[in-house]
């Protein structure tokens, strides 16, 4: 089994806030991060794919591919965009870096060709903060 | 020792901003600064470099103590700008466009003050990993 990345990147604003607690709450638990006017981040995307390579091609997949597949599905949807406004696999979410990857899983996942699996989406919401999710292993 | 040295201290805030001049109409913004005029905001991991620059103490050796010059921008820069929507919670950008160019200048600005007049001041400002600007010009 062979294991091939690749990084893209894109630039949003969010905030961290749950509808269902007072702002009182939302302040204590997620402190500056719920400012109610949004701050943002620039987020590294590492989408993880996993297979044998190709005896004609020596690909898993043509990265290339790979690259238009992502930015078609998940950068175009997320990039200078409100992450808690704007982007339609998020909505009734929490716009955290968990459940972002989660999201961003479940959009490449549907779409990839049969036969490629998806391993691993990392993404790094600061150079000093990231998340990675594997999927869910007895799905 | 009486040469030059100039030393740097790193520090970061993230913030949301939006480009746009509220001079012209959605369709000229939007020509003009792309997705970056999108109405609900988008945002950044900005990371400044502050260098200094003068002759290093004789009591100290220092340029100036790193630690102090750390204090000095998270008080000044960081807790007005970390975690904030430039363009809506800030004095600062309420009328002036928050491109990186004019985020650098603001930061210099707050900062000289509190700089000894006999050292140098430049800020290098990256608004994400590929671009970036400096203020003021060498």
């Amino acid at each position: 089994m062979v294991y091939l990345t690749r990084l893209e990147h894109f630039n949003a604003a969010h905030k961290l806030y749950n509808p269902a607690w007072t702002p009182e709450k939302n302040d204590e638990v997620f402190g500056p991060c719920a400012n109610e006017n949004w701050h943002g981040h620039n987020y590294e995307l590492f989408v993880t794919i996993k297979g044998q390579p190709d005896p004609d091609t020596g690909f898993i997949y043509d990265v290339k591919q790979l690259s238009v597949l992502i930015r078609e599905k998940v950068i175009e949807k997320v990039d200078h965009r409100n992450l808690n406004l704007d982007v339609e696999f998020m909505q009734g979410k929490i716009c955290s870096t968990e459940n972002l990857a989660v999201g961003i899983w479940n959009e490449l996942k549907q779409n990839l060709p049969l036969g490629i699996q998806l391993h691993c989406i990392k993404l790094y919401e600061t150079p000093r903060i990231y998340v990675e999710y594997f999927g869910e292993q007895n799905a | 020792m009486s040469k030059k040295v100039s030393v740097f201290r790193k520090e970061h805030f993230n913030a949301a901003h939006r480009l746009f001049n509220p001079g012209w109409d959605d369709v000229t913004n939007e020509k003009v600064f792309g997705k970056c005029a999108l109405p609900h905001y988008h945002g950044h991991n900005y990371e400044m470099e502050v260098k200094v620059t003068g002759k290093p103490d004789k009591k100290t050796g220092y340029v100036i103590d790193l630690k102090e010059l750390g204090d000095l921008v998270k008080r000044e820069i960081h807790s007005r700008f970390d975690h904030k929507n430039l363009n809506l919670d800030t004095k600062e950008f309420k009328n002036l466009n928050p491109t990186a160019e004019n985020i650098v200048v603001v930061i210099y600005k707050l900062l000289r003050p509190h700089i000894d007049k006999k050292m140098g001041l430049q800020i290098r400002l990256y608004e994400t990993p590929r671009n970036f600007v400096e203020y003021p010009v060498n």
